[in-house]
């Protein structure tokens, strides 16, 4: 399993995927953090779903990691669209059958891209923390905002949870991702479903039908970053979570592991 | 140990009522360049894909380098393949791909620069996959299929995009590995070039093993043929009637007459077809090639 990790690993550290995704995250992480410091003093909107929130809020301990976890939908759906194009690649390039000539153990082959993956979700991930922690602090000032609580203990136990939070959420989404690569063998494909019915679908779900988030893989996988919310826990959305991607895994482990590969 | 580096018994492969290959039996011994022909959808990569774990057989089974194909993981890391053309990471550099590959199969990435140099890329190596040639692709290729230096190389069409020389190179290439003692399994349309190098061949049509054993054995079995050009193609029609009413059989193929027979009966050819009026320009007795035994055997399993 160790070999395939490393084999991956070197997959991912090339520069036009490794630095392409970087650099945008980083340019969302500015983005978003901007718009939420700039506008503080124009009483408009300055977060997501049109809200609003102030200066005064910002200036607790909570500030430190808001604009954090505000990307955090960011960096899951990125997740989400590597960890796909990652797998299903080996199909249409037909790379596979070169990997499974070098490592016959077909489910070795699949940890080690996992462990590799998620590696490179725990970099994304911290690296969006640096980038809109950096530029919070930059802005802070612009704003108005006081960042003395930020690095207090409570500040930076949150930042902590925030990112075992987030990373959790972001592999988990990724976990989708690959699940969807495995099964339609397509990055294409198995992107445009993952992005659709993360962002679309269950969104019009619930929207339509308030309580069904309970039960919605993508809504679980992402209230896990949130850290839960007053209407869905943090424990009840982690089980969700480990039910949907579990049974998830174990199906697609098993077309992986019998499937022919004849292409 | 066995003496044999592939061994297939009744190996059958269905795809709903399609057998793409079909109670299949052959040998392949060790230490030997090996050809494996056969037309198109024969069943030589279903053959090969089995050989690797890559799919699995509907029936029958099969050893490689003693082991059963039920468990590639035994011999794999002795086994070098390239099927049905390369397949790389297009942004990766060539080196880069093969050191993704050394990686994963546990073996030094000492050996990616010595066999980019041994295929000829070596001032290419860094460049990204997506810029080579497909002649560049198909040394890259056979590079990766040497990574674990194997006792067994399994390859599939490997001339395919090659210039002459480059052909050239692959050919000598597979005459040195045989040399140092390691099978090649090498499938390819290139049937003069296989006479060449291949001591041993497995034919295939329609899924079906129509001939396995020795390349000398093949040629040296099939009825020599008499080719005859006459001075005008017109007569060529005539000089098959004569053939055959004297009990040959015979065919045109490319503005000449191919006759089955004995080079002792070119002179007879000669007179009988004197008489009928008809100069031959030319009247060569030759032993067929591969490839024309391959045309016989495989249109003669249609017929």
């Amino acid at each position: 399993m160790l070999r395939s990790f490393f084999a991956e690993s070197r997959k991912l550290r090339r520069p036009t995927l490794a630095l392409s995704t970087l650099l945008t995250v980083a340019a969302f992480s500015i983005l978003f953090t901007s718009i939420v410091y700039l506008r503080l003093k124009s009483g408009e909107p300055n977060t997501k779903m049109g809200e609003r929130i102030s200066s005064v809020a910002l200036s607790q301990y909570i500030g430190l990691v808001y604009s954090f976890k505000l990307v955090s939908f960011f960096i899951e759906i990125t997740a989400l669209c590597i960890f796909a194009s990652q797998t299903a690649q080996e199909y249409t390039f037909g790379t596979l059958r070169n990997l499974l000539v070098r490592q016959p153990a077909r489910i070795k082959i699949l940890a080690g891209k996992f462990l590799a993956m998620s590696l490179f979700a725990a970099i994304m991930v911290a690296f969006t923390a640096v980038v809109t922690i950096a530029t919070s602090y930059a802005l802070a000032g612009k704003g108005g905002v006081k960042t003395s609580e930020w690095t207090s203990s409570a500040g930076l136990h949150l930042l902590a949870q925030s990112y075992g939070n987030i990373l959790l959420s972001t592999i988990g989404l990724g976990t989708i991702g690959m699940i969807l690569g495995l099964l339609f063998r397509s990055p294409i494909t198995a992107i445009s479903i993952g992005v659709l019915w993360s962002l679309i679908l269950e969104n019009i779900l619930v929207a339509a039908i308030n309580s069904s988030a309970k039960w919605l893989p993508a809504q679980n996988i992402g209230n896990i970053g949130e850290g839960g919310t007053p209407s869905l826990s943090y424990s009840h959305s982690l089980l969700i979570s480990l039910l949907y991607l579990g049974v998830g895994l174990a199906i697609v482990g098993w077309l992986f592991q019998r499937r022919d590969v004849a292409n | 140990m066995s003496q044999l580096a592939i061994s297939v018994s009744h190996l059958t492969k269905k795809y709903g009522d399609r057998k793409a290959l079909s109670n299949a039996n052959f040998e392949v011994p060790l230490g030997t360049v090996c050809g494996f022909v056969g037309p198109n959808g024969s069943g030589k990569t279903t053959t090969i894909r089995m050989l690797l774990g890559l799919i699995s057989p509907t029936d029958g089974t099969g050893t490689v380098l003693g082991e059963s194909i039920a468990h590639p993981e035994k011999y794999l890391p002795r086994v070098g393949a390239m099927i049905e053309g390369p397949a790389f990471y297009p942004a990766l550099s060539g080196a880069e791909n093969l050191r993704v590959l050394a990686s994963l199969g546990g073996i030094s990435q000492d050996r990616v620069e010595p066999l980019l140099e041994r295929v000829g890329l070596a001032d290419r190596g860094g460049s990204k996959y997506k810029t080579y040639s497909l002649g560049m692709k198909q040394r890259l290729g056979i590079a990766a299929a040497l990574l674990p230096n194997p006792e067994l190389l399994i390859l599939d069409e490997p001339t395919n995009g090659l210039d002459p020389s480059g052909i050239h190179e692959v050919r000598e290439l597979m005459r040195d590995l045989a040399s140092q003692g390691t099978t090649v399994f090498v499938s390819s349309h290139l049937l003069g070039e296989l006479e060449m190098i291949a001591e041993y061949l497995v034919m295939l049509r329609e899924g079906e093993v129509i001939y396995t054993g020795t390349t000398a054995h093949l040629l040296v079995s099939q009825q020599p043929l008499l080719v005859v050009k006459p001075e005008f193609e017109v007569d060529l029609a005539r000089v098959i009637s004569i053939a055959e009413s004297q009990g040959h059989k015979s065919r045109i193929l490319d503005g000449e007459a191919h006759i089955t027979s004995d080079a002792d009966w070119a002179a007879q050819l000669n007179r009988l077809a004197f008489e009928a009026g008809i100069t031959l320009a030319s009247l060569t007795p030759v032993r067929p090639s591969l490839e024309e035994t391959f045309f016989t055997l495989t249109e003669k399993a249609g017929e």
